[in-house]
C-alpha cells in the first residue's frame, strides 16, 4: 500500500523545523549516575579496550591524565535514558519532526552520521546534563532505501557551566518501499529487505555461492578423474577422490523435469513459482526456479539460460529464464 | 602499553589491522554497557521482525571500537579529541568487524587518522579519528 502524500507536509515540516531550529537548544534530565568506575570498567570490558586509564587507578595516576578518566567514546552513554526511561528525559526539539515524518509514512530510520568532539576528558563523580538542538532538516531526497528526509541534531554535554563534549547526529526517515516500486508481480523482488531463505554454505559448496555472486555457474568436478558433479560433495562418486575443483557451465541449459508450486505459502516468495530440474550440456543436472514467463509456458525440453536475482543486499540466487533454441 | 611520540607518527604510516568477531555475546555485552536496550541489539526475533536478520552492533557500541581501534595503537596517552562516523551496513552477529587505517593529517601536533571498519556487507563504519599525543 502507498501512502499518499500529502501535499501540505513539506511545508510544514519546513515550517516546524525552522520554529524548533530557531528554538535553540533544550536542557534534557541530568545523568542518572555521575561517571563512575564501575559503568566503565563493564564497558571497557565488553569493547574489548584494555587501556589502562580508564580502569586501573594507579596506572591512571601515573599518567598524562594524573588519575582515571572516563573513555571519550562513552560520554553518550552517561546520559541514556536506561531501560524504560524515556519518559525521564522529556520531550527533545527533534521529537515533533520525527513524529510528523512518522505519521506521513516516513516510517524507516536508518542513522547515516555519528560525530563526536570532545573537548576534555571526565572524570568519575562529574554527573553530565545533555542539551538537544535540531540543526537541519534537509529532503525530499531520493535514496536507495526509499523517498527520506535527513535530520540533523546537535547534543552538547555539560558538567556544570562547562561543556565537555558535543555530537553531531544525522539520521534518514524515509518512506519504506512497497513491492510495487520495486517492480515485484509473481517473482521475488530485489530490495534491501533480507531475503528469509538462506542457503547451505559451507566448504564443500562455497564455491558454487562464490560463483554465483561473480555471475558464475560453477560446477564441481574432480581433480583426480575430471567427472563433474551437482550438488557438491566431498568424495567422487566415480573413483572415490576427495580432491576437487570446479569448472564454470556455460549457463544453457533446457527443462528435464519441473513443478508449479501453489501451495504451501514460502517466505518470502510468491505463488505460484516454477521449480525445475534443468539439464546443462557439461551433463549434470541442477534445480532452479524458472522465471521470465509465465508458469504455464514453461515445458519439458524448454531451452534456458541461467540469469541471476538479486534477493537482498548479500544473497544471490541463480535462476533460469527463457532462450531461443 | 607505551604511547607513541610525535616523531613516531607521520603521513601515509598504516595502523596495524584489528579484526573483532561479533559474537551474540560481543553485540548484546557491548550493547547493555552502553546502556542501549533497543531490541534490535539483544533480541534475534524482534530483530528479524524488523526486517534484519540478526542483532547487529549500535551505534555507541561502533564509535567504542573505533576509539580502541585508534588508541590500540597509538598507545594509553594518546588524547581522543573527536570521531566522525558515516555509518553504512549493519555489523550483525556472525560477522567479523575489520578495522584499517592510516594516518592522514598532522597539522598543530593534532593527528588525524582514517579508518574503516569493514564486514562481509561492507563498509560498517568510515571516517576519521582526531587525536593528540602527550609530550
Amino acid at each position: 500500500m502507498t501512502i499518499a502524500t500529502d501535499p501540505t507536509l513539506h511545508d510544514r515540516l519546513a515550517a516546524l523545523a525552522e520554529r524548533q531550529i530557531a528554538a535553540g537548544e533544550s536542557v534534557g534530565a541530568v545523568a542518572a549516575d555521575p561517571v563512575n568506575v564501575p559503568m566503565i570498567r563493564h564497558w571497557t570490558a565488553a569493547m574489548g579496550d584494555a587501556n589502562p586509564v580508564y580502569t586501573d587507578p594507579a596506572a591512571a595516576e601515573a599518567s598524562t591524565h594524573g588519575g582515571i578518566v572516563a573513555p571519550p567514546a562513552m560520554i553518550q552513554v552517561w546520559t541514556m535514558p536506561g531501560v524504560n526511561g524515556r519518559a525521564r528525559q522529556g520531550a527533545t526539539p527533534v521529537d515533533g519532526v520525527l513524529a510528523m515524518l512518522d505519521e506521513n509514512g516516513y516510517t524507516g530510520v536508518v542513522a547515516t552520521n555519528c560525530e563526536q568532539t570532545y573537548h576534555r576528558y571526565v572524570r568519575p563523580g562529574e554527573r553530565l546534563v545533555p542539551a538537544t538542538r535540531l540543526t537541519a532538516l534537509a529532503g525530499p531526497k531520493k535514496t536507495a532505501l526509499g523517498e527520506g528526509y535527513f535530520v540533523t541534531w546537535n547534543v552538547a554535554w555539560y558538567s556544570g557551566e562547562e561543556q565537555v563534549a558535543e555530537m553531531l547526529f544525522r539520521v534518514l526517515k524515509f518512506r519504506p518501499r512497497t513491492r510495487r516500486d520495486r517492480g515485484g508481480g509473481g517473482e521475488p523482488a530485489a530490495g534491501r529487505e533480507p531475503y528469509p531463505l538462506r542457503p547451505a554454505v559451507n566448504r564443500d559448496t562455497a564455491f558454487f555461492w562464490e560463483g554465483a555472486a561473480r555471475g558464475e555457474l560453477r560446477i564441481q568436478r574432480c581433480t583426480a578423474c575430471g567427472e563433474l558433479r551437482h550438488p557438491p560433495g566431498p568424495v567422487c562418486p566415480s573413483c572415490r577422490s576427495t580432491d576437487r575443483g570446479y569448472a564454470v557451465a556455460s549457463g544453457e541449459g533446457e527443462v528435464y523435469s519441473y513443478v508449479v508450486h501453489h501451495n504451501p505459502p514460502v517466505p518470502g516468495r510468491r505463488t505460484p513459482f516454477v521449480v525445475a530440474v534443468v539439464q546443462l550440456p557439461e551433463g549434470v543436472r541442477i534445480v532452479g526456479n524458472v522465471v521470465d514467463c509465465p508458469p504455464s509456458e514453461v515445458g519439458i525440453g524448454m531451452p534456458l539460460r541461467v540469469t541471476y536475482r538479486q534477493m537482498d543486499d548479500d544473497l544471490i540466487l541463480p535462476m533460469w529464464a527463457p532462450r531461443e533454441p | 602499553m607505551r604511547t607513541l611520540n610525535e616523531d613516531q607518527v607521520e603521513i601515509g604510516l598504516v595502523l596495524p589491522e584489528l579484526s573483532i568477531e561479533l559474537t551474540p555475546t560481543v553485540v548484546i555485552s557491548t550493547a547493555l554497557a552502553t546502556m542501549d536496550f533497543t531490541p534490535v541489539h539483544h533480541d534475534v526475533e524482534g530483530a528479524q521482525a524488523q526486517g534484519s536478520k540478526d542483532i547487529f552492533l549500535n551505534i555507541l557500541t561502533t564509535m567504542g571500537l573505533v576509539e580502541r581501534y585508534v588508541t590500540d595503537w597509538a598507545g594509553p596517552e594518546a588524547l581522543i579529541r573527536g570521531i566522525n562516523v558515516k555509518l553504512g551496513v549493519p555489523a550483525y552477529a556472525g560477522d567479523t568487524l575489520t578495522f584499517t587505517g592510516s594516518v592522514v593529517g598532522c597539522e598543530n601536533g593534532e593527528f588525524t587518522v582514517e579508518v574503516r571498519g569493514k564486514v562481509s556487507l561492507g563498509d560498517h563504519a568510515s571516517g576519521t579519528v582526531r587525536f593528540a599525543l602527550p609530550g
